[in-house]
C-alpha cells in the first residue's frame, strides 16, 4: 500500500509541472503583452516599459516561466494588477467560501443520491424507480445556472423562504448547495442504482439470502459495501465538475468564492490573478484526485497491483 | 423434424433485438430448408443496432426532437415571426401576448430588454447550439482520434508523451480550462468552438487509444500486416472502422456537453457576443431582470434543457444499441 501511495505521488509531479506550464502559456499567449492589454491604448510607452520591468515581463518567456514556477513553489503567485494585493492572499480569502459550497453540496449529493439510488435498485421498475431516473436525467440536462435562477425566483421571490443571494449565514447556503448538490445527486443515484443491481445478482448475495438473512442486512451489509466502490470513484471524478459548477453557482448567488474571483479577474484582465486562480484550482483538483485514487486502492486491493 | 419453426413474423429481423441467437436459428433453418434463406439478408452490427435502437422509445423520442431541432435551425428565417435583431424599444420586456407595434402579430414569448422577440431569438439560438455541438465535437474527434490512434498503435515513447499530455488536460476542471482559453483567445462564438474542442480531445484520445490497443493484437490486423499493408492503411481501414461504435457514442454524448459548455461560457459573458442570439447569452441578458421579469429567463433555459435532454436520451440509447453487453 505504501509503495502504491509513493508511486502515485511521484506520478503526480510531472502533471503538476505540466499544469503550471499550460497555465502560463494560456495567460501569456494573449496577443500583445499583459500590460498593454490591461492599460489599453491610453498608456504612454515609458509607463508601460516601467511596469513591464516591474512585473518582469521584459525577460525572455522561458525565464519568466521559470521565475513563475520558482515563486509558485514558494507559494508566491505575484500581485494582482488591479488591487496590488498578493494573489495568494486573495485566493486564501476566497477559498473558504468555495470549500463551504463544495462540502455542503457534496453532502446534499451523497444523502440524496445514495437514498434515491438504493430505493430505486431495491424497488426496481417501480414508479419511484422510473420517475426518479427520468427526473435525474432531466436534472442533468438543465444548465446549472438556469436551475439556480429558477430556484431564486421560486424560493427567494415568490415564497420568500430563503435569501435570493449573498453570503450571510447558513440560510444563504441552502439554495446554492441544493442547486450544485442535486446535479451530483442525479449521477450518484444513477450509478448507485446500477451498481447495486449488479451486485445483488452476485453469488455471495444469493448465499446471504439463502442463509435467511433479512433483506435489510443483505442490502446494507453485503451488497452495498461492494456496490459503493464505483460510486466512490465517481465522487472523486466529480470534484472537478463540482469546482466547475461552483464557478457558475457562485456567480449566480453572489458567493465570494474562487469562481467569482476568477470571473472578476477575467473581466478586469488581471493576469496574475487569473494565472493564480486557474493554477490553484487545477492543483486542488489534481491533489483531490490523488486522495481519491489512494482511497480507492484502500477500498479495492486489486487496484494496488497494477 | 416436426419442430422446425416456419419463418413467420416471429423470427424476422424485427424480433431479434434481444441477442444474436435468432440470427443463428434462421441460418440453421435455411440449412434444412434452403428455399427460406431470405430472412438473414443484410444484417450486421449497424442494422442490428438500428433495430435495437428503434425499440428504445426514449431514444427515439430524443432522436425525433433532434430532427425537429435541425429542421428548425435550418428553416429559422421561415419559422421565426420576425428578425431576432428587430427592436421595438417601446415594448422592452413586454410580457408574452403583447401585440407588436409594427402589426406583425404578437410577442408569443414576450420581448427582451432591448425590445426583441424572444421566440425568434430562441429559434435562431438553435443554430448556435447545434453548431457548437457539431463543430466542437468535430475538433474533438479530429484531434482525439488522431492522437489516440497514434498512441495506441505505436505505443512506447509516443504513447507515453501523448498520455502524459492528456493527463495534464484532465488536471483542469473543464469549464475553468475553457474559461482560460476564452481569456487567451478573446470572447467570441468561434473561440467557443475552439475552446470546447481543445478541452474535450483528451477523453476521446484515451477512448480511441484503449480500443486500438485491444484491436491491434487481433488476427485480422496480423493478417493485414502480413499482406504488407502500410501502418496508415492498417489503422484507417482495419482498426478504426472497428472502434467506430464507441467513437459514435462518445460523440453523441459529447454534443450535449458542448451545448452546455457554450451556454455556461455565454452566461458568463465569455461566449456569444451581442447581438448574436444564443440561449446561454439570452439567460445572461435576462439575469438583471429576474426579479421583475422572471419569464424572460425561463424560456431559453427550457430550450437548453429539452435539447440536452434529447441528446442524452438518444446518446444513452445509442450506447445500449451499439453495445448490448453494457445494458443491465
Amino acid at each position: 500500500m505504501l509503495q502504491f501511495i509513493a508511486r502515485r505521488i511521484l506520478a503526480t509531479i510531472p502533471v503538476l509541472i505540466g499544469v503550471t506550464l499550460i497555465t502560463f502559456i494560456l495567460v501569456n499567449v494573449v496577443p500583445g503583452d499583459p500590460i498593454t492589454a490591461m492599460m489599453e491604448k491610453r498608456a504612454d510607452p515609458a509607463t508601460v516599459a516601467k511596469l513591464r520591468h516591474e512585473y518582469g515581463l521584459d525577460a525572455p518567456l522561458y525565464l519568466q516561466y521559470l521565475r513563475f514556477l520558482g515563486h509558485a513553489v514558494e507559494g508566491d503567485l505575484g500581485k494582482s494588477f488591479r488591487t496590488k494585493q498578493p494573489v495568494t492572499q486573495a485566493i486564501m480569502e476566497h477559498f473558504p467560501a468555495t470549500v463551504k459550497l463544495a462540502v455542503s453540496s457534496m453532502l446534499v449529493a451523497l444523502i440524496l443520491g445514495l437514498a434515491v439510488g438504493i430505493i430505486s435498485a431495491v424497488k426496481q421498475y417501480s414508479w419511484f424507480d422510473h420517475g426518479s431516473m427520468i427526473l435525474a436525467l432531466a436534472g442533468i440536462s438543465a444548465p446549472i445556472f438556469w436551475v439556480a435562477i429558477m430556484l431564486q425566483i421560486l424560493f427567494g421571490m415568490y415564497w420568500k423562504v430563503l435569501p435570493i443571494s449573498g453570503y450571510t449565514g447558513w440560510r444563504s447556503m441552502v439554495l446554492p448547495a441544493v442547486v450544485l448538490g442535486s446535479r451530483y445527486a442525479a449521477s450518484i443515484a444513477r450509478l448507485t442504482r446500477s451498481s447495486l443491481l449488479e451486485t445483488t445478482r452476485q453469488d455471495y448475495v444469493r448465499t446471504a439470502r439463502a442463509k435467511g438473512l433479512s433483506e435489510r442486512v443483505v442490502i446494507f451489509k453485503h451488497a452495498l459495501k461492494n456496490a459503493i466502490i464505483p460510486v466512490v470513484t465517481v465522487i472523486g471524478l466529480q470534484i472537478g465538475g463540482l469546482l466547475t459548477g461552483a464557478i457558475l453557482t457562485e456567480s449566480v448567488f453572489g458567493i465570494p468564492g474562487l469562481g467569482r474571483l476568477a470571473i472578476d479577474a477575467i473581466n478586469h484582465r488581471d493576469f496574475p490573478l487569473i494565472q493564480g486562480t486557474v493554477l490553484f484550482t487545477a492543483v486542488i483538483y489534481v491533489l483531490s484526485n490523488l486522495v481519491v485514487d489512494i482511497s480507492y486502492a484502500y477500498l479495492d486491493p486489486r487496484i494496488r497491483l497494477e | 423434424m416436426g419442430t422446425t419453426v416456419p419463418p413467420t413474423k416471429y423470427n424476422t429481423r424485427r424480433q431479434t433485438s434481444n441477442g444474436f441467437s435468432l440470427f443463428r436459428r434462421t441460418a440453421l433453418e435455411s440449412d434444412t430448408e434452403p428455399g427460406r434463406m431470405v430472412l438473414t439478408k443484410g444484417t450486421g452490427l449497424w442494422v442490428d443496432s438500428w433495430h435495437r435502437l428503434k425499440k428504445n422509445r426514449p431514444a427515439m423520442a430524443g432522436l425525433a426532437f433532434i430532427i425537429i431541432l435541425v429542421v428548425v435551425a435550418l428553416t429559422a428565417p421561415l419559422l421565426a415571426p420576425v428578425s431576432p435583431y428587430a427592436q421595438e424599444l417601446d415594448l422592452r420586456l413586454a410580457p408574452p401576448g403583447t401585440p407588436r407595434a409594427d402589426g406583425h402579430g404578437v410577442y408569443i414569448l414576450g420581448a427582451d430588454h432591448m425590445g426583441r422577440d424572444i421566440l425568434s431569438r430562441i429559434i435562431y439560438g438553435s443554430r448556435i447550439s447545434l453548431a457548437v455541438g457539431l463543430v466542437s465535437e468535430f475538433i474533438v474527434s479530429v484531434i482525439g482520434i488522431t492522437l489516440g490512434a497514434i498512441a495506441g498503435y505505436y505505443g512506447g515513447r509516443v504513447d507515453n508523451i501523448i498520455m502524459r499530455i492528456s493527463d495534464i488536460m484532465f488536471a483542469f476542471p473543464d469549464l475553468l480550462f475553457a474559461i482560460g482559453i476564452m481569456f487567451a483567445l478573446g470572447p467570441s462564438i468561434f473561440n467557443v468552438f475552439i475552446a470546447l474542442g481543445v478541452v474535450g480531445w483528451a477523453g476521446m484520445a484515451r477512448l480511441v487509444r484503449s480500443q486500438v490497443i485491444a484491436l491491434k493484437e487481433m488476427d485480422f490486423v496480423e493478417a493485414a500486416r502480413a499482406q504488407g499493408l502500410s501502418d496508415w492503411m492498417i489503422v484507417t481501414r482495419h482498426i478504426l472502422p472497428n472502434c467506430l461504435g464507441p467513437i459514435i457514442v462518445s460523440i453523441s454524448l459529447g454534443i450535449p456537453g458542448a451545448i452546455m459548455g457554450e451556454a455556461g461560457l455565454s452566461f458568463l459573458g465569455l461566449g456569444a457576443q451581442p447581438p448574436l442570439a444564443s440561449w446561454g447569452s439570452m439567460i445572461y441578458d435576462a439575469r438583471p431582470y429576474f426579479t421583475t421579469d422572471p419569464l424572460f429567463s425561463v424560456f431559453p433555459g427550457i430550450a437548453i434543457m429539452l435539447t440536452v435532454f434529447a441528446f442524452n436520451l438518444f446518446g444513452d440509447g445509442l450506447r445500449d444499441a451499439l453495445d448490448p453487453r453494457l445494458k443491465s
